[in-house]
């Protein structure tokens, strides 16, 4: 079973400790800090999930997963976005644009580790 | 159900309230339970001394059972209602809900009176978010440094023998994102101090014009008269504070005395006692076009008029480029209006005048008669394309003056903060949608 999970995210302490959580769950976790190449570095890194931050340098979360979306290896690849914007709109933007599961900082890492095991569950076998 | 037949639901309501039973209530006033049973029911009609003999034993005034709840009770259920286009509320049965009902009434309309309170809240911050790209940038990182710092401490709390190494590196990130957290926090406080404190970060230089316009309400008599020039009045108004807002104020007076010399005040008012506010007979008297009549009613002084008129100007790209509001018609301050409104509709039919009757969804629902044309602002040329301004005058309409029974157009305000969830116009989803 693929247990990589690619985590794009450009705040470092943020990184740190989700890194540190999934590790400590057995997950293999690789990291990613810029927008503009991260389309790229999914479909090299081949994660079974990918989290996802909203806004990022180079390139919004948003763009990055529609391209994902419309790239067919990626198209189902469970995605949980991460951002500071709660508001029913960007939800609504995010759902539209096909992710997974919308989380809201600040979050709990009880939840991450939940939506990350719950996701992966769901996920089709590789 | 008239009012004067619901003395018996009152009485048992209040009763109830009393936590009295009917049999109690009965004997204090000297009648059998099965007769008061009857009153309840609004069967046998109620006065006189055993009315008084209930309110007596109930503790409360004879007039609340017999008057019911207040008349601004029932009108703010109503509003209620009408609020509510999709829910067929029985609106003409609100006295008798109220009379009935009268603590889920006051529930009711308390609620109303919250929510509207709310949306008024939610359209303020929303606009802001939205369209102040530095508070939201600020909001982005307060809220990702306490990600972090919510994270590291959690990890910390919960792994009790982390090796030192990780406990390192977690406290000393901790650290530092809590520094970071207090300066982003006082940055943005500073932030938000400075742009309570300051009109100049918050208003835009038509902002300024328009609310020194409104200040006058937009009559300006020394250009009526002739005795001040919009240079002067401009050269003198300290509140425009900028280079732009006086350029915009020179503008807009410029153009309000073309047109006071073209229908001056004293003869439109003659005019007007003849053929009330009729923007095409206006503009054929004074043989003039109806983009100067709709401003010309816009400028009329409020004594003259049984309710203030409103006046929205839009430019081909659909900037409000000119904004009189008028109560009950809420015109968004940052971003785009609602499309639906007829000064957009006479941008797509230059020189066509349209006339509407429109309701604006949400707060007040109060009716208006829009009067619009677009209306070239250059002289024709056959090698460059017409620029066009729409101009919409809104008349505070009743149903009765609705004589003719024109549809009534339901129009918003601004997607964000509209409640009509099916809309071929809407641009973006509402945020009234899910919250409320």
């Amino acid at each position: 079973m693929n247990r990589k999970v690619l985590l794009i995210e450009d705040e470092p302490n943020i990184i740190e400790a989700i890194r540190f959580l999934l590790m400590r769950d057995g997950w293999e976790v690789e990291t990613h800090s810029d927008g503009s190449t991260a389309v790229q570095a999914v479909q090299k890194s081949g994660p079974a999930l990918v989290i996802l931050d909203m806004m990022l340098p180079g390139r919004s979360g948003m763009d990055i997963l529609r391209d994902l979306r419309e790239i067919s290896e990626t198209a189902n690849l469970p995605v949980l976005m991460l951002t500071a914007r709660g508001q029913s709109r960007d939800r609504d933007m995010a759902e539209r644009a096909g992710v997974s599961r919308f989380m809201t900082k600040p979050f709990s890492n009880a939840e991450v580790l939940d939506v990350v095991r719950d996701l992966l569950a769901q996920a089709p076998s590789q | 159900m008239a009012r004067d037949t619901l003395t018996g639901t009152r009485i048992r309501e209040r009763r109830t309230i009393a936590g009295l039973r009917q049999a109690d209530l009965a004997r204090a006033v000297g009648i059998s339970a099965s007769y008061l049973n009857l009153i309840e029911h609004n069967r046998r009609r109620i006065g006189g001394k055993l009315l008084m003999a209930i309110s007596g034993a109930l503790g409360v005034e004879a007039t609340l059972l017999t008057e019911g709840a207040e008349a601004a009770q029932i009108a703010a259920l109503r509003e209620a209602a009408v609020d509510m286009p999709d829910v067929a509320a029985e609106a003409d049965r609100a006295e008798e809900f109220a009379g009935r009902f009268p603590g889920w009434a006051e529930v009711l309309t308390r609620t109303h009176r919250r929510v509207l309170s709310l949306e008024a809240t939610v359209e303020t911050l929303s606009d802001r978010l939205t369209h102040d790209p530095h508070l939201a940038a600020s909001l982005h990182e307060v809220l990702s440094t306490a990600a972090a710092i919510r994270s590291s401490a959690s990890i910390l709390a919960e792994n009790p023998n982390l090796e030192a190494e990780w406990q390192d590196r977690f406290h000393r990130n901790i650290n530092e994102d809590s520094l970071r957290l207090a300066q982003s926090s006082k940055a943005l406080v500073e932030y938000l101090d400075d742009s309570a404190n300051s009109d100049d970060r918050t208003s835009a230089p038509q902002e300024e014009v328009e609310t020194f316009v409104a200040e006058q309400r937009n009559h300006f008599s020394g250009l009526e008269a002739g005795t001040a020039t919009p240079d002067e009045i401009v050269a003198a108004e300290p509140r425009l504070t900028t280079a732009a807002a006086r350029d915009i104020g020179r503008r807009v007076l410029r153009q309000y005395a073309r047109d006071a010399r073209l229908i001056p005040l004293e003869r439109l008012r003659e005019v007007l006692s003849d053929t009330g506010i009729d923007p095409v007979a206006i503009a054929q008297r004074f043989d003039t076009d109806l983009p100067t009549a709709l401003r010309r009613l816009a400028a009329l002084p409020d004594e003259d008029l049984a309710a203030p008129l409103g006046l929205i100007v839009a430019d081909a790209s659909g900037s409000l480029i000119f904004r009189k509001q008028v109560e009950g018609f809420a015109v968004p301050r940052f971003g785009s209006s609602c499309p639906l409104w007829p000064v957009f509709a006479a941008l797509g039919r230059p020189n066509v005048p349209l006339r509407r009757v429109i309701t604006q969804e949400g707060r007040g629902r109060a009716m208006f008669t829009a009067f619009a044309v677009a209306h070239p602002i250059m002289a024709p040329d056959f090698d460059n394309d017409p620029l066009y301004h729409a101009t919409m005058l809104l008349v505070p309409t009743q149903t009765d003056d609705n004589a003719e029974g024109a549809r009534v157009q339901s129009v918003g305000t601004t997607c964000r903060v509209c409640p009509v969830a099916r809309c071929a116009a809407r641009r973006e989803v509402s945020v009234l949608g899910e919250e409320f």
